[in-house]
């Protein structure tokens, strides 16, 4: 991919990649998928690991996406990638296509991050998108590596022990940085700009591999009503709960700071997964964030 | 079917063209977006925002296509004039 | 003109991997196949290959890349052994149930624990029903010459199915021999360049590995069913005319060893089968009358071919170097499966032997020579299955 890509949305193809897949009303990971084939064009190849992406546009007669795919084992999405792109290599047609992995976040953060990190080493020229709606949601919203501390999910159902979440979301960004690539970044689908932006800038890397973690939030899962899907995006941002950063020439930085961070029960409170927390508690994640903050800018 | 049958024939190579849809998922429908076109100032952020490729671009403003509208109300919630709002399906 | 190299088993892998002019190789490195990874990166970093090398982290990642490569057209190829094998078992059916001719070597070693590296066909034997075709050979020659074939054999449109070519670990994969290595212009007339019926393609979007619901998802399987039923006579032809352009020719699926007029005849798999060759030679100079019966095709299994050569004999012995647990060893189940169906069946018996790396030497196959003349000549197998070189365990 090659030349400068405007973002603005009147400058986007009208053409829709992905018309007609089973994703629940209301799915934010179908708004990066959309958007991020949008930016990327036909001449890209996907490869989808076990997901709900996957599961919601496999099964035939209901194959909507317009771009060639591989579906693929749940743990492999790089190193299928990188074969796409030995293949087309070898076959000489590298240069005009993008290879593209597109995995959840756990196929990224868990059970796929041995086969990312292999990719990432090699140096293999592919472009790895993991949208995250923080837990395992194809099969039935169980916790996952990137589900945010306190979080109930279905095997972290609070219960007489108490037991949600109990760890911190795993920093993708950071492990992924540490592997010294060319380009990588956070994003969220409520900032479709820095979103499209960011991930024209990782389709552009002729180097080397490129990450994107785009927040992807998600009803069922997270349990709030489908049209605040964006609006929810926006306030994990905003409440400064999912910082967007970009990894670029060997630095890391903050590309949107907040003056003012909202209140961060704003966030919390339409979501049935954070309804357990007590005011103490959110207080307390509040301060955690603020911490966060100051570590990093 | 017969072995000699040559495998990318028929249905036993499990590859099938992109962009095959045979269900219209606009049936899980249960709130429909209207607009009101007098409204729309054309800002395509619902369009932008649809998780289903729902929405098409016009000259003017936009228009919702419903047979793959699941009716999320995304775009009502998103829209700054306004001019989208849900109602109910058969009424 | 054939050259002769004296090398291993694994280098002539390789050297039947670079004849085949494969495109991408990723493989990881796992005793006793190392070799193979090692020669092939050495091939592809002189320019002797032209092939992209992937490093893969793992034998998960491995087939993985293989998957990926062979998607976009790209003739690909890795090697593994045993708990590399096991690593990668998910994707061997995602492979196989793609449709994507990946072709594998496999240097057969004993599964831990209790830790081991030697020979032992447990680890590719566990895979039967991933959907792989499975080679077994007996020397370098065959290694190299099987690897080239199993290509061609995949890359049938009828086929389209990936394929193992298996060979014993360190009796093979480490022992030297002199191996003609066919000129390339033989085998580019042999194998022509990889170019699949179906392939990712932006200017043909496909969806690919796609789901089936419980409507269709049978079907698919039977389309591998279909696809493993045709190897057999597409595997005779691509041999016919190895034997046409390079001169030499291993049987078809299985070998029968002297078995026109045989009375007894033992089945082996690998390296095991030189053995067999040598004590059938010295039994028959006694005028005893013993065949042999080289399995080289172990998926699909040969049941036609075995039929055939089975029908005539009192008794058959099968040499496993596997067991199934609980049971017995699994050729030994599938050859009794397969004579199942005539009318009237040799006495079986069932010989577990070998097993991480033991050696199995003329005194043992003797043996099991014995046994089956002497139920030939009685009638009756005095025991179904029995542990060949077991030491003071009773049994
Ligand atoms: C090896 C393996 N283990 C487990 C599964 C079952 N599985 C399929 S999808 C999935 C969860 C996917 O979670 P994530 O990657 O976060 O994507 P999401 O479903 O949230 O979109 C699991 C556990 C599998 N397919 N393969
Ligand atoms: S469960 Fe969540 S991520 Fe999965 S399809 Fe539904 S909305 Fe999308
Ligand atoms: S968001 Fe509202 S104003 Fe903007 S294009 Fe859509 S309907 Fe029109
Ligand atoms: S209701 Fe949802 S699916 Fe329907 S047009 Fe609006 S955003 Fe798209």
């Amino acid at each position: 991919m090659s030349g400068v890509i405007s973002v603005r949305p009147k400058d986007l193809p009208f053409d829709e990649s992905v018309v007609g897949h089973l994703g629940c009303s209301g799915c934010g990971a179908f708004v990066a998928v959309r958007l991020a084939l949008k930016i990327l064009g036909d001449q890209t190849m996907l490869a989808i690991p076990a997901c709900c992406v996957l599961a919601t546009t496999c099964f035939y007669p209901q194959v909507p996406l317009k771009v060639p795919t591989l579906m693929t084992a749940f743990p492999a999405t790089a190193a299928t990638a990188s074969g796409i792109a030995a293949g087309l290599r070898h076959l000489g047609k590298k240069k005009e296509i993008t290879v593209v992995g597109l995995a959840g976040d756990g196929g990224t953060a868990d059970i796929g991050i041995q086969a990312l990190s292999g990719a990432l080493d090699r140096g293999d020229q592919i472009l790895y998108i993991c949208y995250d709606n923080e837990a395992y949601m194809n099969t039935g919203v169980q916790r996952s590596g990137a589900t945010p501390k306190g979080a109930r999910t279905t095997t972290t159902p609070g219960g007489q022990r108490g037991m949600w979440e109990s760890s911190p979301k795993k920093d993708l960004l950071s492990i992924v940085a540490a592997h010294g690539i060319p380009y990588a970044a956070t994003s969220c689908i409520s900032f479709p700009q820095d979103f499209m932006q960011k991930l024209a800038k990782a389709a552009q890397v002729e180097d080397g591999p490129s990450f994107i973690h785009v927040l992807a939030p998600c009803p069922p899962g997270w349990g709030y009503a489908s049209e605040k899907t964006i609006e929810l995006g926006k306030l994990a941002v905003e409440a400064g709960v999912f910082i967007l950063r970009e990894w670029e020439n060997g630095e890391m930085k903050v590309t949107r700071k907040l003056r003012k961070r909202k209140p961060l029960a704003e966030y919390l409170k339409p979501q049935a997964r954070f309804r357990h927390l007590t005011d103490e508690e959110i207080k307390a994640m509040e301060e955690e964030i603020a911490r966060a903050w100051e570590t990093i800018s | 079917m017969s072995p000699a049958q040559p495998l990318h024939q028929g249905r036993l190579i499990p590859h099938f063209p992109g962009g095959t849809v045979r269900q219209k998922t606009g049936s899980w429908r249960i709130f429909r977006p209207v607009l009101d076109v007098e409204k729309c100032n054309n800002c395509l952020l619902c369009w932008i925002f649809c998780p289903d490729g729902a929405i098409d671009r016009e000259e003017k403003w936009v228009t919702i296509g419903l047979d793959f509208c699941k009716g999320c109300g995304i775009c009502e919630n998103e829209c700054p004039t306004d001019a989208i709002t849900m109602v109910k399906e058969g009424k | 003109m054939a050259e002769f190299k004296f090398i291993n088993g694994n280098e002539a892998v390789a050297y039947g991997v670079k004849l085949a002019r494969a495109g991408v190789v990723a493989a990881y490195p796992i005793t006793p196949q190392t070799k193979i990874v090692e020669k092939l990166s050495e091939l592809i970093a002189d320019r002797e290959l032209e092939a992209e090398f992937v490093k893969v982290e793992s034998e998960h990642s491995a087939m993985a890349a293989c998957l990926g490569a062979a998607s976009v057209g790209a003739r690909a190829f890795t090697a593994s052994s045993s708990q590399g094998l096991a690593y990668m078992f998910e994707m061997l059916s995602y492979t196989a149930g793609s449709r994507f001719p990946v072709v594998m070597a496999i240097v057969n070693r004993a599964m831990a624990p209790p830790w081991n590296i030697w020979c032992d066909h447990q680890d590719s034997i566990s895979c039967r029903d991933t959907g792989w075709i499975q080679y077994y050979v007996e020397s370098a020659q065959e290694a190299l010459d099987t690897v080239v074939q199993a290509f061609r054999v995949s890359e049938h449109p009828e086929v389209m199915t990936p394929a193992m070519v298996c060979l014993d670990a360190f009796v093979l994969s480490h022992t030297e021999e002199p191996v003609a290595i066919p000129s390339q212009d033989a085998v580019d007339a042999f194998l022509p360049p990889y170019n699949p019926p179906y392939r990712m393609d932006v200017e043909n979007p496909m969806t690919f590995s796609a789901g089936a619901f419980p409507d269709s998802y049978m079907e698919f399987k039977y389309g591998q069913h279909l696809a493993f039923q045709v190897v057999p006579r597409v595997m005779r032809e691509v041999e016919d005319d190895w034997e046409r352009k390079v001169g030499r020719s291993y049987g078809g699926p299985l070998e029968a060893y002297r078995c026109e007029d045989a009375e007894v005849a033992l089945v082996t798999v690998g390296t095991a089968t030189g053995t067999a060759r040598l004590v059938v030679d010295s039994l028959r100079e006694s005028g005893r009358k013993a065949g042999l019966i080289k399995l080289r095709l172990f998926r699909p299994f040969p049941v036609e071919e075995l039929r055939e050569t089975a029908r005539s004999l009192k008794a058959i012995g099968v040499l496993d170097r596997n067991l199934s647990f609980g049971f017995e060893g699994a050729v030994f189940s599938e050859v009794k499966a397969a004579l199942y169906g005539l009318p009237a069946r040799p006495l079986a018996a069932g010989f577990v032997a070998g097993l991480g790396g033991r050696d199995i030497n003329v005194e043992q196959v003797e043996q099991m020579y014995d046994r089956l003349e002497s139920a030939s000549r009685t009638g009756l197998m005095e025991r179904e299955v029995e542990f060949i070189g077991l030491k003071g365990v009773a049994v």
